[in-house]
C-alpha cells in the first residue's frame, strides 16, 4: 500500500437537473504531487473540485483521500477531512469583515481553536512568507489590489500547514508578472508544505510552471491525462488544440454567429 | 394543447412552492439545531446583537412616538362621536403593547436588518465567501445563522419594549399637550387599564418576529446566486417575506392568546 494515491476519483458523476456535468472522473493524485486540470470554461473543473472538498455532492463513484472514501461522510468527520486541506478561491473569497491577519488566522482560530495571539503570529508569519509585510496584516481585504488578495488567499490557504491543497485559477485576473509571482509563491509554499495539490486553470504558462502531472478534462471526463514534460507530445489532438490555444479543432466552442 | 399548458403550469407553479417550504423547513431546522448545540461564537453574537438591538434604536424610537401620537389624535377626533374622548389613554397604551410596538416595530426592524443580512450573506455566497468558512473547517450555519437567529429573538423584545414605552410617552404628549388632557389622570388611567399580559404578548410576538426576520434575512441571503442581481432580489425577498411573515404570525399569535 506505499503506492496507494493521496487523492483518487473513481467512477464520479455529477447532474444538475437535466445537465450531465460529470460524466465519470477516474483520476489519481500521487502523494506530493501537483496535478493540473486543465480545460475549457464550462467542462465540470470546479464542479470536480467542489466534489473533493465537499461542497457538492456527487451523485454517485467514490473520492478517496488515503484510502478513505470521503463521499458518505457525516459532518463531523468531514470537518475532520477539512482540517487537512486548504483551498485558494479564484476571487480569494476573502472575510470582508475581517481584518487580513484574521482572515489567513481564520482556520486557526475557528478550526484549530488556537490562541487570537498566538494565531496572529503564525498569521504573520506565513504572510511574509508570501512576500506580505506586517502591515498588510492590519488592512482589511477591500484596501487591497487583487494581486495581493490572491497572496493572502495563498497564505490563508497554508496557514493550517495542510496536506491537500487546492487552487482554483490561481492566476485569472491578473498581469502576467504577478501571475508569475504567484505561480513562484504557490511552487515554493506547496515545496516547503510538502502537500499534494490539485490546481484547476485555462493558464497553460501557470499549468507548465507548477504541474507535475497534467490532465484535461472535456465533456465531463479526464480526457488525457499524463506527466507535465509529455503534455506537447500528448498525441491528443484535444489536448493540443487547448494547449495551442487554436479556435479550430475538434474541439468546438458554441458560438452563434451574427 | 393550451389546456395541458395551462396544467403544466399550474403544476409547475406548486412544484416550486412545496420545493421552498422544503428547502425552508430544512434551513430553519438546521439554525436551530446549530443555535442550541456547541461550539458558539460569542464575538460574532455581540456584533450582530449590538448591529439589531442598538443600532436599530432610533428607527425604532421615532416610529413608536409618532405611532403613539396619531394613535392619541385619532382615538380623541373619532371617539368624539360616541363620546368616547376619555378613552384616549387606555387605547393608546392597550394599542401600543399588544399591537403596535411589536407589529410596527417588527416591520421597520425588518426593512433594516433582514436587507442587511441578506445582503452580506448573499455577496458571501456569490464570491464563496461561504464556501471558503466549509474549507476552514468552520459551519456556516453556526457562525452565519446561529448567533443571528438567537440576536434577532433576543434583540427585537428589547427594543419592543423600548417602544411601547416611547410610543405610550408620545400618546402622553399629544393628550397633555394638545388635547388638554390632565398629566396625573392620563398617567393614572393608563397604569389603570395595563395588565401583564399586555405588555408580555407583545414581547413574546417581538421574539417571535425577531427570529422570523433574522431567519428570511439569512435564508434568502444563503439561497442567494447570479452574481450582483441575485443579491438584489435577495435582499427584496428578504424585505417582503419578512413583513408578510410577521403580519400572519402576528395574527396567529394574538389568536393563541386572546380567542376565548
Amino acid at each position: 500500500m506505499i503506492d496507494q494515491p493521496k487523492i483518487s476519483l473513481s467512477g464520479v458523476q455529477k447532474h444538475f437537473g437535466p445537465k450531465h456535468v460529470l460524466r465519470g472522473i477516474d483520476l489519481d493524485v500521487p502523494r506530493g504531487q501537483s496535478l493540473v486540470v486543465i480545460g475549457g470554461s464550462g467542462t465540470g473543473k470546479s464542479v470536480m473540485l467542489k466534489c473533493i472538498l465537499g461542497l457538492i455532492r456527487p451523485d454517485s463513484g467514490q473520492i478517496n483521500i488515503d484510502g478513505q472514501d470521503i463521499t458518505g461522510l457525516s459532518n463531523r468527520d468531514r470537518e475532520a477531512v477539512m482540517g487537512r486541506m486548504g483551498m485558494l478561491f479564484q476571487g480569494g473569497a476573502l472575510f470582508d469583515s475581517l481584518q487580513v491577519w484574521e482572515n489567513v488566522a481564520f482556520g486557526l482560530i475557528q478550526g484549530k481553536s488556537m490562541q487570537r495571539e498566538k494565531a496572529r503570529e503564525v498569521a504573520m508569519a506565513k504572510l511574509a512568507q508570501v512576500g506580505l509585510n506586517a502591515a498588510v496584516g492590519e488592512l482589511s481585504p477591500s484596501e487591497l489590489s487583487g494581486g495581493m488578495q490572491k497572496r493572502v488567499g495563498l497564505a490563508r490557504a497554508i496557514a493550517t500547514d495542510p496536506e491537500i491543497i487546492f487552487f482554483d485559477e490561481p492566476t485569472t485576473g491578473l498581469d502576467p508578472i504577478m501571475a508569475d509571482v504567484i505561480n513562484d509563491l504557490i511552487v515554493k509554499c506547496v515545496r516547503e508544505l510538502g502537500a499534494t495539490t490539485i490546481s484547476i486553470t485555462h493558464d497553460m504558462a501557470s499549468a507548465r510552471k507548477i504541474a507535475d502531472r497534467v490532465a484535461m478534462i472535456y465533456e465531463g471526463q479526464i480526457l488525457w491525462h499524463g506527466p507535465a514534460s509529455e503534455i506537447d507530445r500528448s498525441g491528443n489532438d484535444h489536448v493540443d488544440q487547448f494547449i495551442n490555444g487554436r479556435a479550430d479543432g475538434p474541439i468546438q466552442m458554441q458560438v452563434r454567429k451574427l | 394543447m393550451m389546456r395541458f399548458n395551462f396544467l403544466a403550469m399550474i403544476g409547475s407553479v406548486i412544484l416550486q412552492f412545496l420545493g421552498a417550504v422544503g428547502r425552508l423547513t430544512l434551513f430553519t431546522a438546521q439554525g436551530l439545531r446549530h443555535c442550541v448545540t456547541p461550539k458558539f461564537y460569542f464575538r460574532i453574537l455581540g456584533r450582530q446583537m449590538l448591529q439589531i438591538g442598538y443600532f436599530s434604536l432610533p428607527v425604532i424610537g421615532l416610529t413608536a412616538f409618532f405611532t403613539g401620537a396619531v394613535l392619541a389624535l385619532q382615538i380623541y377626533v373619532g371617539g368624539a362621536r360616541f363620546n368616547a374622548e376619555s378613552l384616549v389613554s387606555s387605547i393608546v397604551v392597550l394599542g401600543i403593547t399588544r399591537e403596535l410596538g411589536p407589529v410596527i416595530g417588527g416591520l421597520m426592524v425588518a426593512g433594516r436588518v433582514s436587507a442587511a443580512m441578506a445582503a452580506e450573506i448573499g455577496t458571501m455566497r456569490v464570491t464563496e465567501q461561504i464556501d471558503a468558512l466549509t474549507t476552514l473547517s468552520t459551519n456556516p450555519y453556526k457562525y452565519l445563522v446561529a448567533p443571528r437567529l438567537i440576536a434577532g429573538a433576543t434583540m427585537l423584545p428589547l427594543l419592543v419594549l423600548v417602544a411601547d414605552i416611547i410610543g405610550v410617552f408620545g400618546g402622553f404628549v399629544v393628550g397633555t399637550q394638545k388635547l388638554g388632557f390632565n398629566a396625573g389622570t392620563y398617567v393614572q388611567n393608563t397604569i389603570d387599564f395595563l395588565h401583564a399580559d399586555d405588555v408580555i404578548s407583545g414581547l413574546v410576538k417581538a421574539s417571535i418576529f425577531g427570529f422570523l426576520i433574522s431567519l428570511m434575512g439569512c435564508y434568502h441571503g444563503f439561497m442567494s446566486k447570479g452574481g450582483a442581481q441575485g443579491v438584489g432580489r435577495a435582499t427584496t425577498n428578504a424585505v417582503v417575506s419578512a413583513s408578510i411573515m410577521i403580519l400572519c404570525a402576528n395574527y396567529l399569535i394574538t389568536e393563541m392568546f386572546f380567542a376565548q
